[in-house]
């Protein structure tokens, strides 16, 4: 090889992969505050910019590279629209079907590297495994974010389906079955038939995964793909001794193992549980029902609106519900009237509610609620005891107080918004169905609380209707 | 052999770039608030995009034979293109109206006042 000048160097090159990973580092590091968070943002770009030129500083001639512009092209293409227009309320979906290409793209280039090596001969033994790690991981990835994002834009069920009890040894024997191609690639097998039996059992190991889970479970899944995406990326990185790879592919394995984490956390439940299935949209053997013992109470627009004008300080707790009616604009709305009328108004967000970390915060960041309003679980639970309103809109499970005080309740343990101690409850709701873990809400039938049946939005837009005239 | 000498300590090396990157990550992430978890997601969607430069590698080196490949390097070069345009703009997008929120909130409050 011959090294036209210092621009061609190696070195050159992995010296702008060192500035591009600093400057992802560095980027992401704003995203802690919602002031630095778009200059974060807009520097990772910058980063990623600097990556994608250094790739093409190489001592060789360049190849190609019409398809290179091609496949940009269309990549722009796609994802331009895609990100200008998607609704805010599509995010999961959007997350989802863009973990699922960055996992597909990870498995094609290992099954590319395996052709072009006719089978990885000469291959360092350690690239061919991590190689081959990418390709399982890659191919998984891809494959259940196609079903999750099916699940969530409601191209298929959205209810978990499983086999029953062969799920787990199907699953593990398809695992096996992958790992055991990998090693017989590993020990100098060629033929191109093992990769695609690998990558093929991967794909139906990826499907296995993911149709088995809920839509409730959806803000782990979603966690979980995006951690296998980056962890796939980062086996990549090793594979094609890129470091810009490695380093990006483990932040965001980071990224997404925290996350998962953080939202099993707040399920009270192990990611191996969720991931087992069942849960999130069957219906539960509810032990003990006391539900059924109270009364609810049903109340008026008209009602609620004058208990919360007087009241000083109203709690909103959105749910999944507000983003399915779409209520997040007539909420900030109904909201300014009480702040009009001196009503201090916050938002009380659980970590799993909506389908991703953190829908519910964009839904009303969308709406133009202030950013201090948006209070996380840990932060508003001490103030629920001062506060005279607690408006929960579509949201059920994480306000059921069986979950601290019954033992026995499939959700005992997971940690709720203690919107029972506030001085009255006004629950928006469409009807007495259940919530997505089937299980009674005794908050339904507790003396403060009333409930408005109706549309979320609908319901909504009549209570400001109601202020306006106060 | 000398190959293999320099390929082992490209591994070790790299490993210890993995590992670190990992730790990196993981203590820079944890201190992201739940509120920006959506546009963390997506941003870290843009961030893995950058599977793009192995695809645009192996394209550009020419070492790649036959249509097949040329076809699966084409796709890998069209998805992690996707991530990367698509990541970066949507969470763009989703991070300015978290960041437009203090002018809303000083609007709303001189409409008060007065």
């Amino acid at each position: 090889m011959i090294r036209a000048s210092f621009v061609t160097d190696p070195n050159f090159r992995n010296l702008l992969y060192i500035v591009a990973f600093s400057l992802f580092i560095y980027g992401m590091s704003g995203l802690t505050g919602p002031k630095t968070a778009v200059r974060g943002n807009r520097i990772a770009a910058v980063g990623m910019g600097i990556a994608l030129l250094a790739t093409f500083l190489v001592p060789y001639h360049i190849h190609n590279i019409a398809l290179v512009i091609i496949g940009i092209a269309i990549g722009t293409a796609v994802g331009v629209p895609a990100a200008r227009q998607v609704k805010m309320t599509a995010m999961p979906q959007m997350v989802a079907i863009f973990n699922g290409v960055g996992g597909g793209a990870v498995a094609l280039i290992a099954w590319v590297e395996f052709r072009d090596t006719n089978g990885f001969e000469f291959t360092p033994t350690y690239i061919v495994i991590f190689s081959l790690l990418s390709a399982i991981i890659g191919s998984v990835s891809f494959w259940g974010s196609n079903i999750a994002f099916a699940k969530l834009q409601e191209l298929i069920d959205g209810r978990p389906r499983s086999i029953g009890a062969l799920q787990t040894p199907l699953n593990a024997f398809l695992a096996l079955a992958a790992v055991a191609l990998a090693v017989a690639i590993t020990a100098g097998a060629n033929d191109e038939i093992l990769i695609i039996g690998l990558l093929v059992a991967a794909a139906i190991l990826g499907n296995m995964l993911v149709l088995p889970i809920g839509g409730a479970d959806m803000p782990v899944v979603i966690s979980l793909l995006n951690a296998f995406t980056g962890l796939s990326a980062a086996a990549a990185g090793i594979a094609l001794d890129n470091t810009a790879l490695i380093v990006a592919g483990m932040i965001v394995g980071a990224s997404g193992t925290i996350l998962t984490q953080q939202m099993a956390l707040a399920m009270n439940r192990s990611i191996m549980n969720i991931v087992a299935g069942g849960f999130g949209g069957t219906t539960v053997a509810a032990a003990g029902t006391d539900t059924t013992g109270g009364t609810v109470r049903a109340t008026s627009a008209a009602d609620a609106a004058i208990q919360m004008a007087y009241a000083r300080q109203v709690v909103v707790v959105p749910g999944y519900g507000m983003a399915v009616s779409q209520a997040q604009h007539a909420v900030r709305e109904m909201a300014k009237m009480l702040e009009a009328k001196g009503v201090e108004v916050k938002y009380a967000i659980h970590p799993v509610a909506g389908r991703m970390p953190g829908h519910m915060n964009v839904l009303l960041a969308e709406a133009d609620v202030p950013y201090e309003q948006l209070k996380e679980m840990d932060d508003i639970n001490g103030e629920f005891s001062r506060t005279d309103v607690s408006l929960v809109i579509g949201a059920n499970d994480v306000t059921n107080p069986d979950a601290r005080t019954k033992p026995d309740s499939p959700i005992y343990g997971m940690p709720i918004l203690n919107v029972d101690e506030s001085q009255s409850v006004i629950i928006l709701k469409r009807s007495m169905n259940s919530g997505y873990a089937g299980i009674d809400n005794p908050l339904f039938v507790n003396p403060k609380t009333s409930m408005l049946f109706g549309d979320a939005k609908a319901s909504v837009d009549s209570i400001t209707e109601e202020l306006k005239v106060l | 052999m000398i190959l293999a000498a320099v390929g082992t300590s490209t591994l070790v090396t790299n490993l210890a770039i993995l590992v670190l990157a990992g730790f990196v990550g993981y203590a820079v992430i944890s201190k992201v608030p739940n509120t920006l978890h959506t546009p963390l997601m997506s941003g870290t969607n843009a961030i893995h995009g950058i599977v793009l430069l192995g695809g645009i590698i192996i394209l550009i080196s020419g070492v790649s034979e036959g249509w097949f490949s040329d076809l699966l390097l084409l796709i890998a070069v069209i998805f992690g293109t996707i991530n990367v345009v698509g990541g970066f703009l949507v969470t763009d997008r989703m991070l300015d109206m978290f960041k437009t929120k203090p002018k809303a909130e000083v609007e709303a409050g001189t409409e008060d006042n007065a």
